[in-house]
């Protein structure tokens, strides 16, 4: 995985799926029309602002609530290359896997970061670094199956290897 | 040697057959039912069709549930719901549901006794977690999980470490399942139970209506958890009976099992819960609010108080009553079978009279799709499950949550209060 390095976009707890993207949006699933209504429940502005690259940072439980997949894609079509927070949702923690978008759980990096930080990612040594800070954080390293996840590019080309069905 | 296990525990070991399973440890489980609904199964489907595989590991296992968006809201919600008629037609799906027989997915699929106890459900939904009120391990993911299960009949888990919670004493008039779950998610708060299986028992909970468990388990998921379960007994045997033919398979809990921790609820503390914006931890008992919130909407309904037993609640208390002109009152029956019943023991009736307004078995509202949507400032009380930012409509509305007592007198009040407030008592 290549290395990442953007700005940082700081929310609080418990930033849940209604508020990254509304339900009157979820008649479509289409990514680029999902991304227009990013974050949009905390920040109607933000598809607007946010970069290729950028760093969403946030506190505990990000993306609780429903089970919807549209939440991970709306984040990653709108250009984010990687979630860190305290802690996430179970599903969501799922989703983000199976779906492709880098999400690390680190405490520390996400306290102690705020929004216009400039930061820059190494997931293979599980290394962020805030670089406007001056910090360096780890983190926990992922059980070896979900490596695999990962490696093989998400749960599906995964269970296509695995199962050789193709 | 024996391993005592906790119920979720159980459950996975025992589908596995093995003597035990760890927490922790991480596991691959055939699963006994899928489903999705017309927001997740489209992206399913789509997801499904970009593999290029055309064999579905079980197509009998495959629950379709058009009941977010039913009857279809826009032309956007029409075509997501054609792709799931045309995919279910293609594979032979047969428990597809939308119009006549569709219901709100997690009331109508135990309805019909697709869920046994013991089994492993999974679900393109967060609140599948309803069933564990059966004894099943079941649990929300998203459309990508539930398509790698299409393929394989299996999905990995993580065992998850278990919480116990155990009611007792003496439950005061009108508090139901929902201000005891409600009450609970106050106490540990909309993490407390992340990556944990939530274990509902205790002499309360054996003396609940099955209605009143699903509430419950239903909202293992707002505190984090990934099941709630609650052990079968007499009342889960009766409500199977007629659903099942089929021997089925009843697990408990092991006395010794080791529980990541146990709290314990004196329910005779518990009054009627209301949770305010926009947490379901936000909890206050509706007795002690100290000035009166005026609202716009009530919401009766939804796969946490939808059901006929809900239903009942609010006909004693809008019997002869009339609804607060200042304020919409939507009930919604969570499937057409609880329609019906509700018509033919004169509910809906009596909801007339009164001035509600009668929607047709849909989330509509619950999830701010349709059929009842907040303007901005507006206040809605709703006996859904969430009150998140935006949840009913406009991100500067607000929701309350409370159970169909609370529901059905607010309406009458106009403001958030008890059955009390309107001169209602308790006699059965
Ligand atoms: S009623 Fe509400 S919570 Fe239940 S499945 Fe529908 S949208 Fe989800």
């Amino acid at each position: 995985m290549e290395k990442i390095k953007g700005k940082a976009w700081k929310f609080g707890d418990n930033i849940d799926t209604d508020l990254i993207i509304p339900a009157r949006y979820l008649n479509t699933t289409d990514p680029k029309e999902l991304a227009k209504h990013c974050m949009e429940g905390v920040d109607s502005e933000f598809f607007k602002k946010v970069k290729i690259g950028d760093i969403l940072v946030a506190g505990k439980n990000f993306g609780c609530g429903s089970s919807r997949e549209h939440a991970p894609i709306a984040i990653k079509a709108c250009g984010i290359a990687c979630v860190i927070a305290e802690s996430f949702a179970r599903i969501f923690y799922r989703n983000a896997f199976n779906t492709g978008l880098l999400i690390l759980e680190c405490s520390d990096a996400a306290k102690n970061t705020e929004t216009g930080d400039e930061l820059e990612i190494i997931p293979e040594e599980g290394k962020i670094i805030n670089l406007t800070k001056n910090k360096t954080y780890f983190i926990k390293p992922l059980p070896g199956f979900m490596k695999e996840i990962l490696k093989d590019g998400g749960l599906i080309p995964h269970i296509i290897k695995k199962y050789k069905i193709i | 040697m024996k391993y005592p296990m906790t119920l979720a525990e159980k459950i996975l070991a025992n589908k596995l057959g093995r003597s035990y399973v760890e927490p922790g440890e991480l596991i691959e489980v055939p699963v006994d039912l899928t489903l999705a609904n017309d927001i997740t199964a489209p992206l399913a489907i789509k997801t499904f069709e970009s593999t290029g595989i055309n064999k579905l590991f079980d197509p009998q296992k495959i629950v379709l549930v058009m009941d977010h968006f039913t009857p279809n809201k826009d032309i956007k919600s029409a075509e997501q719901v054609k792709i799931c008629r045309e995919f279910a037609k293609k594979y032979k799906i047969f428990h597809y549901y939308e119009g006549g027989n569709c219901g709100i997915e997690h009331v109508l699929i135990p309805e019909l006794g697709l869920v046994r106890p013991g089994d492993i459900v999974i679900g393109a939904d967060s609140h599948t977690c309803t069933y564990g009120a059966l004894g099943a391990f079941a649990t929300g993911v998203g459309s990508t999980d539930l398509v790698g299960c299409w393929i394989t009949g299996k999905i990995w888990f993580k065992v998850p470490e278990t919480i116990k919670f155990i009611y007792y004493g003496n439950l005061k008039p009108w508090v139901t399942g929902k201000d005891l779950i409600l009450y609970t998610i106050g106490d540990i708060g909309v993490d407390g139970a992340l990556y944990k299986a939530m274990e509902f028992t205790g002499e309360i909970i054996k003396k609940l209506s099955m209605a009143e468990r699903f509430t419950i388990s239903n909202m293992a998921i707002e505190a984090g958890g990934k099941v709630g379960l609650i052990e079968p007994d007499k009342k889960t045997l009766n409500y199977l009976k007629n659903r099942f033919r089929k021997d089925l398979v009843y697990l408990k809990a092991d006395k010794e099992a080791k529980y990541a921790d146990i709290k314990e609820y004196d329910v005779s503390k518990i009054d009627l819960v209301v949770a305010f914006p926009h947490l379901p931890s936000n909890v206050k008992f509706v007795n002690t609010l100290s000035q009166k919130i005026y609202i716009d909407q009530v919401v009766i309904g939804s796969c946490t108080n939808g059901r006929l037993e809900d239903l009942k609640i609010a006909a004693k208390i809008l019997k002869g009553k009339k609804i607060n002109p200042n304020v919409r009152c939507i009930i919604i029956p969570a499937t057409p079978n609880i329609y019906y019943e509700a018509l033919k023991r004169g509910y809906i009736r009596i909801f007339i009279e009164a001035g509600a307004i009668i929607s047709p078995p849909t989330c509509g509202p619950c999830l701010g799709g349709h059929m009842g949507i907040l303007a901005k400032g507006e206040k809605a009380l709703s006996t859904t499950n969430r009150n998140f930012v935006g949840r009913m409509g406009h991100p500067q509305s607000e929701v309350y949550l409370a159970g169909p007592a609370v529901a059905a007198a607010s309406s009458i009040l106009g403001y958030i209060g008890t059955p009390e407030e309107v001169g209602i008592s308790l006699e059965e």
